[in-house]
């Protein structure tokens, strides 16, 4: 494999680890916290409002979560394409 | 001891741990003073994000805000986190592989112009200097309650600490201060939220408390949104914002997080991309535990303050109500002469004003905690607004030393010359945030949550542009870039300054004209959306980036060989 098609399928795989990370961030806040915020809040989650906890809370714990998971995928995705030396 | 003594005790004891890191970590080198020497861990470099990032805003009145908007703050929690997301995703492993100073080197090397670097030093100084002004204020209002000063001489001892290792230090000195600040701040933060949540609901843990129940057995929610309702305030847990607006604002304060040329900066500082990756998560790891901490003491200040004040005999008040009085901060009205503090949503009835941003400082003493842990706050917001103002001041010394002096008018200047014009800059700097400190321009607290507005407006889609789309030229990011500031510039000064329509009082009157029915706040999100549309356009009728150029793009791409930062 050439050295510019490894990059090309580093790059590619990257941008669906983006992707599919991004459409959890947007689902967790946007979504859950602001657009079916009312829909949620009928159903409650110990004292919350489920809605309301999402956009207070869960969010959040989800969004480092999201991090994180980010880093793992990388850091195997940077070995498995040999970047991962200096 | 009192108070007092605590106070003075634990302030001067932060302070002179700041000064001592300072002197240990003085710059030697340009390369230490804008990036640290580039060395820095991913632990010490997530912390120092953490604090460089959480400010006076956070620290002080973000929970005040929520406690008395409830829902309606769900803007800045999401969207003073969910930023971090698009900054470890889409920005901080590209920037830190590029391997440049500041954001501007970034705009002009990738889009090969000396006028793309300059509209981006234009919005770098604009965002930073709107900024680090509320910062100072901060300091100046911690000071005058706590430690019984003026705000005047509260802001000059915050200016000098500042300039001590800002000045001495460049970042290398700010990073380990700010490492520092940031236990200090979250201790402060979290020791009164634990013990605040224990006493209501007997859950130490605040972040669960806030969903626990009472004494009484009622959810405080429940409850919170009951006293509400009575009092004749919307829901707590509803609000009164509409959903376009909440859209519209946390997608603002999302992407213009990540675009804060302070924030991303920080990135530049360590050694590999892997570690750029990790610090993000680090960053918003230590962030979180304050963020999600934040509304838990919204819901507890809300309720103590309700519980303590509503309906009560005015003679009966304890005594952080009349300390809080005397700094004009908390007032109280007695207008139908019952001697009853009438508390309510109506305003003719109404007796009580609360600044929103006593509710932090206020809420230990009206919790009745012990006198060291009110000491503990007052430390705390000072060494959030003083982190995150030294971040500040960093950025507007390197504009000016590196990209304005370096980069534009004396290339040819030494290392040495370079690092004494970045010293006599972060003075400057220092000078003019300190004089807004004292005498804020009316707009000070308004511009900064703009601030967001304009960094997403300006910098996020040409970066993001720069990265991921190889093709995108120097027209097209300039056009977009300058369009986009320039309408969000446009939409605040007509809808939150008035000054097309009779200034300030008209302001009120103008909400119905908003565009899309989007806030001043919000509006950042649309400005973005058509530097997008501008860059694009532009692009396509105009030429190709250079091949070179290109090949740049290639590179950042992949994390391997990210080497020094260099010039």
């Amino acid at each position: 494999m050439s050295k510019s098609d490894n990059a090309k399928k580093y790059w590619k795989e990257n941008l669906r680890y983006v992707t599919i990370l991004l459409s959890i961030w947007f689902s967790v806040s946007f979504l859950a916290g602001v657009v079916l915020k009312d829909f949620l809040d009928q159903y409650s989650f110990g004292g919350f409002p489920l809605g309301f906890w999402f956009a207070q809370q869960g969010s959040i714990y989800v969004f480092v979560i999201l991090i994180f998971v980010y880093v793992r995928w990388m850091n195997k995705l940077d070995k498995k394409y040999n970047y991962d030396k200096d | 001891m009192t108070v007092q003594i605590w106070t003075y005790s634990i302030v001067a004891l932060t302070f002179a741990l700041y000064i001592g890191i300072a002197i240990w970590s003085r710059a030697g080198s340009t390369k230490e003073f804008y990036v640290a020497g580039g060395g820095v861990s991913p632990l010490a470099n997530g912390m120092a994000t953490a604090a460089d990032w959480m400010s006076a805003a956070s620290f002080i009145s973000m929970a005040g805000l929520i406690s008395f908007i409830g829902y309606d703050g769900s803007v800045y929690l999401m969207g003073w986190t969910g930023g971090y997301v698009l900054l470890a995703l889409l920005l901080a492993p590209y920037l830190r592989k590029f391997g440049k100073f500041t954001v501007p080197d970034f705009i002009g090397e990738r889009y090969y112009s000396k006028t793309a670097r300059l509209v981006a030093v234009f919005c770098a100084l604009l965002v930073s200097f709107t900024y680090v002004a509320g910062q100072m204020r901060g300091v100046g209002v911690v000071f005058s309650r706590f430690l019984e000063v003026d705000i005047t001489t509260g802001v000059i001892i915050g200016m000098i600490i500042v300039l001590f290792y800002a000045v001495l230090g460049g970042m290398k000195g700010i990073t380990y201060t700010q490492v520092a600040q940031y236990c200090v701040l979250i201790f402060a933060f979290m020791v009164p939220a634990i013990f605040i949540s224990f006493q209501m609901t007997g859950n130490p843990i605040p972040q669960l408390g806030m969903g626990g129940k009472g004494a009484d057995g009622m959810y405080l929610l429940e409850k919170l949104n009951g006293l509400s309702t009575e009092l004749g305030f919307a829901e707590y847990t509803s609000g009164s914002k509409s959903k376009m607006d909440i859209f519209a604002i946390t997608a603002a304060l999302m992407v213009g997080t990540a675009g804060l040329p302070h924030v991303i900066v920080r990135f530049f500082t360590v050694k590999k991309v892997k570690d750029a990756r990790k610090s993000a998560g680090l960053a918003l790891l230590l962030i979180a535990i304050l963020y999600t901490a934040a509304p838990a003491v919204a819901v507890f200040a809300r309720l103590n303050l309700i519980n303590t004040v509503s309906g009560q005999p005015y003679a009966q008040m304890p005594g952080w109500f009349s300390n809080w009085e005397s700094t004009g901060l908390l007032g109280f009205n007695d207008k139908n002469g019952d001697g009853l503090i009438q508390y309510s949503a109506n305003a003719m009835l109404n007796e009580l004003t609360v600044d929103r941003d006593i509710m932090v400082l206020a809420n230990p003493e009206i919790a009745n905690l012990p006198a060291w842990v009110i000491a503990l706050v007052a430390a705390g917001g000072l060494a959030a607004a003083l982190s995150t103002a030294a971040g500040l001041l960093l950025v507007i010394s390197s504009s000016v030393s590196h990209d304005l002096v370096k980069n534009v008018f004396k290339p040819d200047i030494s290392d040495k010359q370079e690092l004494l014009v970045a010293r006599l800059s972060a003075v400057g700097a220092v000078v003019v945030a300190g004089y807004f400190g004292i005498n804020p321009p009316g707009f000070v607290a308004a511009v900064v949550a703009l601030a967001f507005g304009l960094a997403a407006a300006s910098f996020f889609p040409a970066i993001i542009l720069g990265i991921f789309y190889k093709k995108m030229n120097k027209e097209g990011a300039i056009a977009g870039m300058i369009v986009g500031i320039g309408l969000m510039l446009f939409y605040m000064l007509k809808f939150k300054f008035g000054i097309f329509d009779g200034g300030k009082t008209a302001v009120a009157g103008l909400s119905k004209d908003w565009w899309f029915g989007i806030s001043p706040e919000g509006f950042g999100f649309i400005a973005m959306l058509v530097n997008f549309a501008v860059s694009l356009t532009i692009n396509a009728v105009t030429p190709e980036p250079p091949g070179e150029v290109q090949e740049i793009v290639e590179t950042i791409r992949i994390p391997s060989g990210a080497g020094e930062a260099t010039h």
